[in-house]
């Protein structure tokens, strides 16, 4: 290397470490003044023993723990009904002809229904109204029903994000496969689909983090997850640190879809920068 | 001995876009093992005029005849109508998310109903004869363009089609690239292809063509043996065009 290059990677490295070393002294202070600011608040001893008390927190640990095991199993066999439930709206409103417009005119419908209704309340009218229907076979666990309503709404969300998916496919990919002989079903399925999938990765996962959380909603049937685990406890302790605890467990739970989604989108731009 | 049917005749086809009227009255007929090639000013019909061949798009007035058969009469199916027909686009088009191979296996698998293993041996067979043998498990993304366009060659050779329609194959290439993909296609010419193809390349022209037809305003202003189109033309048309051509060289 010559010198002037030499030069540049010794200035270029100097400058980095100045750049990591305000960056540290920055979080340090920061982080400083905000515990000083909370701790020296005047409710701070009191607040510090309803919400952030350990040894409550340590023995609430295993029921949350419990909790949360319900939420995940919820969670996995809601994701996977979705998916399916969800990208097979998007493929009825892709239809087309006159035969399928009754289909096509109940899968809009559904959509525009569902993402309008707020989720608490179709929770109720579900968990609360199906059962009093009082009709035989139909389910009165409210897992079940919980579950129900997070296919309900989340099916209608994630319909939408295929939609938006199948129709970024730009008309040349479906130029190819007509001029090959494909028919619609065929092109949707072998060209369309695939590449739609791939891209709304980023945005699915973006909508399962958000969907993990809301599996804590399911509490409000009676289910025992890790949100009415928190509220039984805290019924018992007359303390708020086991609500505290419930909701660390759910942050850590989404971090690691937080960076899967990340890693997903980032594959995606890469992929695509390629094309 | 009756004249043979011919594998393409277009009839007054008339297509607009909206208001704008884009072929004003078509005709042509393509007999067997010929190539027809179309020049003209971007904007002058060629593109339209193969993308309403091959059923892309809805035509307005006239009559497209398929060994005989209107293929474009609304009541026949026009899924199977392009099966008989292959198509190469400018921007190549290939299926991003399958293998050179799976793009070529494509539609034998799917379309005309050959077994995988049939499919894939004979989709080899073409990735072969196109010089790519050895990408036959590459994405396109990892080809050159010339490469993507060769693909897309055997991509629609693959069920053996009537017909083939090139939409100005090499206007998307690199200069450098544009040779690989015309030399394939005047393979092709010799031994037996009928082909319908819009290009700027004048020299290719002049080299494999047994028609030229040269568009103008959505119509078919003088067509004739590419010795008389591209060396005499009778049209003033023509000859402005075909200068702007070769005026710089």
């Amino acid at each position: 290397m010559t010198t002037a290059a030499l030069d540049r990677v010794a200035y270029r490295q100097s400058r980095a470490r100045r750049s990591t070393l305000i960056a540290l002294v920055s979080t340090v202070v920061f982080a400083a003044v905000l515990l000083l600011a909370v701790t020296s608040s005047p409710g701070w001893p009191r607040v510090r023993e309803s919400f952030f008390n350990l040894r409550i927190g340590w023995e609430s640990l295993p029921a949350l723990l419990e909790g949360l095991w319900l939420n995940v199993r919820v969670l996995v066999v809601c994701q996977v009904l979705i998916l399916i439930f969800g990208l097979g709206l998007a493929a009825v409103r892709t239809l087309r002809g006159p035969v399928w417009f009754p289909l096509r005119a109940l899968a809009t419908g559904y959509v525009d229904l569902f993402r309008g209704l707020p989720l608490l309340i179709c929770l109720y009218l579900v968990g609360f109204g199906l059962p009093g229907l009082r009709l035989s076979g139909l389910p009165n666990n409210p897992v079940l029903l919980g579950g129900l309503a997070l296919v309900l709404i989340y099916s209608a969300y994630v319909a939408e994000v295929f939609r938006a998916g199948i129709e970024s496919v730009h008309p040349s990919q479906l130029a190819a496969a007509k001029s090959l002989g494909l028919n619609h079903r065929r092109t949707m399925q072998l060209v369309v689909l695939p590449q739609a999938t791939r891209r709304v990765t980023p945005a699915l996962l973006n909508d399962f983090v958000a969907l993990q959380k809301d599996c804590g909603l399911i509490s409000v049937l009676g289910a025992v997850d890790a949100v009415r685990a928190a509220q039984i406890s805290a019924a018992t302790t007359y303390n708020f640190t086991p609500y505290v605890v419930a909701g660390l467990l759910f942050v850590a739970l989404a971090i690691p879809s937080a960076r899967l989604a990340d890693w997903a989108a980032k594959r995606v731009a890469t992929r695509q920068g390629a094309l | 001995m009756s004249t043979p049917v011919p594998v393409l005749s277009v009839r007054g086809l008339t297509k607009a876009y909206h208001d704008r009227p884009v072929l004003q009255g078509v005709d042509l007929d393509v007999a067997e093992h010929q190539v027809v090639v179309l020049i003209g000013a971007s904007g002058s019909g060629k593109s339209t005029l193969l993308r309403c061949v091959d059923l892309l798009e809805d035509i307005d007035d006239g009559q497209i005849l398929l060994d005989g058969r209107d293929i474009s009469d609304p009541r026949i199916d026009a899924d199977e109508a392009r099966q008989a027909m292959g198509m190469v686009f400018q921007s190549f088009n290939l299926f991003p998310h399958m293998t050179a191979l799976a793009n070529v296996a494509l539609a034998p698998r799917v379309v005309h109903g050959s077994s995988r293993r049939d499919a894939e041996d004979r989709g080899r067979e073409l990735l072969d004869r196109v010089g790519l043998s050895s990408h036959a498990g590459a994405y396109p993304d990892k080809l050159s363009g010339g490469q993507q366009q060769r693909v897309a060659i055997a991509r629609a050779l693959a069920y053996e089609p009537r017909l083939l329609l090139l939409d100005e194959i090499t206007s998307a290439l690199d200069p450098e690239l544009v040779g690989e993909v015309l030399t394939l296609v005047g393979e092709l010419a010799s031994t037996g292809r009928t082909i319908v193809m819009a290009t700027h390349e004048m020299a290719f022209a002049r080299e494999v063509a047994d028609t030229v037809c040269f568009l103008d305003g959505g119509r078919i202003v003088e067509s004739g043996s590419a010795a008389d189109v591209l060396t005499n033309p009778r049209e003033d048309r023509t000859r402005q065009f075909l200068q702007r051509f070769t005026g710089g060289r």
